[in-house]
Parts: structure tokens; sequence; C-alpha cells
């Protein structure tokens, strides 16, 4: 598979997490595309930082409009049930629980839960955005990354050591490999499903974090 | 004496001092005020503060002012956008202070609307909480953030009214609000200005008792 195709199928098998109804932010990147692979016959709503509810897809050439954006600066179109705010009320949005669930993507993510996702020290500093918001406030945290870096060293770590985004954050990590759940109480990654072009031996060989394999563990739901 | 002032873009620039700190509404450039941020950019002014959400692209937004080295410090939540701001500040020409966007935009609210701080989960466990009084509410941690603001308001509206009302629209609203409401001088940018009354009451998102200058744009 090459990076594309491995990203529609993190993307697929988030998006069959999402439930009619839901509130959802997107990242931006890979988890913006699990929008394209929502469920037949469910509604789920998009919630943009910059003040949107009811985002919709692009809009068609020569219909732009520069004030709607979406958090990555490309333009949206706003859905017939969508309403504008300003920051702070989107914001409120966010830290005060109303988001179902939000997905972003990660440098490193780690057994306990904690996520860094905003600088290299160094290096790469783009800074936090509203990540750090987002995983404080939403109900719930998937992580959607590749499993490894370009060089093949695991990004799921047993302890995280770039700067972080959130402690404690992330309740579901999805790669091209496998489906984890964390658990905070025993600082270990509940491996559900896994994808069965890789063993199960391979990926936790391929993991740095402490994986326990789930009693039912399953191939990846994914067509 | 309703009316506000419309002044030129360089007549606005001409009231901001070097070492100033300015608020520039803004998210990717959507809602900035681009006449404004133009003429600063070509004007003598220097060692400014920013505020913003982002630093925008190195030649668009508030960006411009980053690649036209009239900034000296930028509170901002992300310059991940601008290649300009990077190198500055790797190369440690500019200060660039990390402010998560929620806590950034609430510190804001917070100065506009007199809350002298406000306790938030966002960024425990992490540097932004380095000097941050923890506090604990009903066994749940929060850190203290206090307000902020600047001595200006660069802000953007779709229209205002002679009174300075004004009406935004779409996602160019994000932080222009509450920056026009904290600052101390409020300069308006607004795509149409129109005559008082012609904004229906009901529909404006905030009051011209917060604007001292309107610029057309």
């Amino acid at each position: 598979m090459d990076t594309k195709e491995i990203k529609i199928k993190i993307a697929k098998r988030i998006a069959q997490e999402l439930k009619d109804g839901y509130v959802v932010n997107l990242g931006i990147g890979l988890p913006t595309l699990v929008a394209n692979y929502i469920p037949k016959n469910i509604d789920v709503i998009f919630h943009s930082e910059n003040g949107i509810i009811g985002m919709g897809p692009k809009p068609e050439e020569g219909k732009e409009d520069k004030d709607i954006i979406n958090a990555g600066g490309g333009y949206v179109t706003v859905l017939p049930y969508g309403a504008f705010f300003d920051s702070t009320f989107s914001f409120g949005i966010i830290r005060g629980g109303h988001l179902d669930i939000t997905v972003l993507g990660a440098l490193q993510v780690d057994q306990e839960g904690n996520l860094a996702n905003w600088m290299i020290p160094g290096k790469l500093i783009p800074g936090m955005g509203g990540a750090m918001d987002l995983v404080s406030g939403s109900k719930r945290v998937i992580v959607a990354m590749l499993h490894t870096d370009k060089k093949g060293n695991s990004k799921i770590l047993k302890k995280c050591n770039l700067p972080l985004t959130g402690i404690h954050c992330v309740d579901t990590i999805v790669t091209e490999r496998a489906y984890f759940d964390v658990d905070k109480e025993q600082k270990k990654l509940i491996l559900k499903e896994y994808n069965s072009d890789f063993t199960i031996e391979e990926i936790i060989e391929s993991t740095e974090a402490d994986v326990i394999v789930d009693d039912n563990v399953k191939t990846f739901l994914i067509e | 004496m309703l009316e506000k002032p419309i002044i030129t873009p360089k007549e606005a620039v001409d009231l901001v001092k070097d070492g100033d700190s300015i608020m520039f509404g803004s998210f990717l450039v959507c809602g900035a005020a681009e006449l404004l941020i133009d003429a600063l950019a070509i004007s003598d002014k220097k060692d400014l503060t920013i505020i913003c959400i982002a630093t925008d692209y190195e030649d668009r937004g508030v960006g411009k002012l980053i690649t036209a080295k009239k900034v000296k410090k930028a509170i901002t939540s992300h310059i991940g956008t601008n290649p300009q701001t990077q190198k500055q500040y790797i190369e440690k020409t500019l200060e660039v202070n990390f402010v998560p966007q929620g806590t950034l935009v609430e510190r804001i609210r917070a100065a506009a609307t007199g809350i002298g701080g406000f306790l938030t989960p966002t960024g425990l466990g992490t540097i932004v909480q380095e000097g941050k009084e923890i506090i604990n509410v009903d066994g749940k941690d929060y850190l203290l953030e206090k307000p902020l603001k600047g001595k200006f308001a660069f802000v953007h509206a779709k229209k205002a009214d002679k009174f300075g009302n004004l009406q935004f629209h779409g996602s160019a609203n994000n932080s222009n609000l509450f920056m026009a409401m904290a600052a101390d001088i409020t300069i308006v940018e607004a795509g149409e200005i129109v005559e008082i009354g012609e904004i229906d009451p009901d529909f404006v998102h905030l009051s011209g008792i917060f604007v001292d200058y309107l610029v057309k744009a």
C-alpha cells in the first residue's frame, strides 16, 4: 500500500466510529479524510474550530466564499442547519464537552494516552493551535496516524518524549495495522482489531508500547 | 456625536507607536483587516507585539508583518503556515509566546469583560502549565489563565454602520469580536459602511460603542 491508500484505510475505519447525530471535529490532514467515508443513512454534524457548526463539503468551483473556510484554511460550505460564531464560543463548545469525537494526527502517542503533536524542538514548530483544547474537552479522542515513522520506528511508545499536547487524553489509536483502545488504568494498549496483512506478533513487535491482545480481537472492520 | 471618524489605512497606522501591542482578528487571513495590515507592513513602525490566532502566511494576512520585520513578539497559537515566523523564531530574532487557541481567545474575552482570570483544563501536564497556578475545583485540576489585551485591535467586519455597529459574515468573525471589545483603541476595516439604522438592531453582532475608527475596505 502507498501512503495515500494507507491513509484512506485509516480514515475508513475511523468513519465507522461515527454515529447518527454525533458532533465531530476532524483535525487537519489525515483526519479530514474521515468525512469522505461516513456510513450511509446517518447524519454527522461537523464542527470547525474557527467558528462553524454544520460545516459542509468544498464548494463548487466559482462558488467559494472567502469568509467561509475550515481550520486548514480551505474553502468549505455551511449546511442549511449550520451556524457561525466567534472563537470564544467555538472553544466553549470544545472545552464544554459538546463534541462527541475529535480525530487528530500525532507525532507520538503513548500507552498512558498521552499525545504529542505540536512541536519537535529546534526542528518543526507549528504550535498547538486548537489541539490542546480539543483533547482536553472532547468526549472521545481518536488518534489517526501511521504506525511507524519513515525509518520504521514505532510512534506508539511507552512514554512520549516530545512536548505533550495533552496528558491521559487519547481513548483510541487507529493505524494502518491496528485499532487500539487505551486502558488508562493499566497504562496499556488493548489490541481490538488488526490488519490481516500483518500477524498479531508483527504488530506487537512494531509497537513500543505494552500491548494486551483483547480476547475478542478481530481483523479490521473495513470492506 | 454618534458617528465614528472614517479614516484611511495610513491615518490608522499613524496612530501606532513603535513597540505598541496590536491584536489582529484573523484565522488564516479569513477575517483579517488586510488594508490595515498592508499599510502597517510598509510603514516605518517597528518592535510591535502582535496578538493573533495564527501568523497566517508569509505573504498574506498578519504574516506580512513578520516578513516585513515589524514584529518583536508574537502571542499566538499557531505559526505552522508561516515559514518566516518559524525562521525568525529559530534564529531568535522574533519572540513567540505560544498559547492554546481556546485559552488565547478566552484570555482576550476575560480582558474585554472584566474577568480577572479563568480556570481551564487545557494545557495541564504540558509546557503551557509552566509558571501557572493549578487550582483544584471539586476534585478536578485547572490552570489559572489571566486576561490578555493589546493597546489596539485591527478588526475586520463585513458591514459597519457609521456608529460602528458591526456585522460579521461566515467564519470571519473568529477573534474579531472580543479583540474589538478588549482593545483601548479599535479600528475596524469594514467591507461596507452604511448609515445608522440600516443594520437591524436584532442583527448587530457587536455594538458600535467598542469602535473608535472606521476604515473602508
